[in-house]
Order: structure tokens, then sequence, then C-alpha cells
């Protein structure tokens, strides 16, 4: 299991494959990769991610090895950047390994959920107009309730 | 003393991301007030609480959380990552 945070840019594809071919007799891998979109005006110029570092690797990994015991994984992995992002860059990816694939899918929806509202960082927008911190969003703190 | 931190917007109408303050509140809520009676930007930032995500030593509470054996606590919006 790992956590990295980051301010480069990472290749998912590479990750990936580095991460199945340390699997050992895993029968589902699943990825999910969060990339920066344009905003509704389409004037986004960068993305900017403020985290809190002495917070935000503890709760990743406390989420992580709640996820790791719930669905027995195999593995996982989460990388998350902070800095300036531009669009179409990779924010985050998440990857789970385990012996079928509801496990690995149940396991990556919820380490999404909880990354979402537990793990401290903020977006903010900076576009043509200015810039604006992304508000949190409703459905975002809802989605926990279902695990 | 107490190591206060401040993210997001919380830091930005602030003006400050971190201080360090020696304080006789024996909670958050009770260390949320003393810094509002500091000055009118804390007053009008802590002004509704439903905005305000906290962590003691790293970890997410309320504001009833006690100080005791709390060196560090944050203050910040909800979290958008991902």
């Amino acid at each position: 299991m790992k956590v990295i945070l980051q301010k480069k840019r990472f290749d998912p594809g590479k990750l990936i494959n580095e991460f199945q071919n340390k699997l050992e007799n895993a029968g589902a891998m699943v990825n999910f990769v969060g990339i920066v979109r344009n905003n509704h005006k389409f004037n986004l110029v960068k993305l900017h991610i403020e985290h809190y570092p002495e917070m935000t690797k503890k709760s990743l990994e406390e989420i992580q090895l709640i996820s790791k015991k719930r669905w027995h994984l195999k593995d996982s992995l989460i990388i998350h950047r902070y800095g300036n992002l531009n669009i179409n860059e990779p924010i985050m990816m998440v990857i789970t390994a385990a012996d079928h694939r509801l496990e690995a899918f149940n396991a990556a929806e919820f380490l999404m959920d909880y990354l979402k509202s537990r793990a401290p960082f903020w977006k903010k927008e900076f576009t043509d107009d200015g810039s604006v911190w992304v508000s949190s969003t409703e459905s975002d703190e809802n989605s926990l309730n279902r695990w | 003393m107490i190591k206060i931190l401040y993210f997001s917007w919380v830091r930005e109408r602030l003006g400050v991301s971190e201080q360090l303050i020696d304080t006789n509140a024996t909670n958050i809520g009770e260390l949320i007030d003393e810094l509002k009676s500091k000055d009118e930007k804390y007053k009008l930032t802590f002004d509704d609480l439903s905005l305000i995500k906290i962590a003691a030593n790293q970890k997410l509470v309320d504001v009833r959380h006690p100080l005791k054996e709390v060196t560090e606590v944050a203050f910040f919006p909800p979290m958008t990552g991902g």
C-alpha cells in the first residue's frame, strides 16, 4: 500500500503497469484517474491545489488501511498532486487490487468518496476573470453515507 | 502554546497561515471565541461555523473537542480534493 503526494505530473499508465507487475495472485484491479477539466465558462487558466501536508498523508493512509481490511485488498495506491495543474493533466489516481472485481470496485469508490470529503485538499480555479476557491458539494458529503 | 494553522479562504481572509498562541481555552469552541474577541477579521471569518472544518493534531474534530494534549489546531473550509 502506498500514498504518494507530489507536485509534478505523473503518468497513469506507467503507475498502473508498475502496480500490476508487483501483484501476486490478484484477480481484479480497478483504477480511477481524476483529470483537470475546464469550467463551465471555458476560461480556466490553471487549477491550484493547496493541502495540509502534516494531515494529508495521515488521513489517506488511514482510509487506505480501512479499505484494505474491509475488502481484503491485495494492494492499493493513492497518488494526489498539489500546486499548479493545467487542463487535461491528471490530478489524482487510486488503484485497488483484490481477488474479485466487486471488492476492487467498491474499495476504489470508497477511497474516492472519503478522499473527496476527508482528505485536506482545496482547489482554487484561476480564470481569465480572477480566481475562486471551489466549493464542496452536498452530494460529496452525502456519498459517504452509503459506506 | 498552541500552533494554529489556516488553509484556503480562511487563510486568505485572515491574512495569516500559522500562528503560535498562548490560550486559556479548554476546548476548540473557547479557542474560537478567544480568537473572535481579538480582531474583527476573526469575528467575521468564524461567524458561520458551518463553513469551517476543524482538525486537532491532524484529526477532524468538532468545537467540543478538548484542548488538553492538543499541540496543533487547523481551521479550513470543507475539503475539495479528488
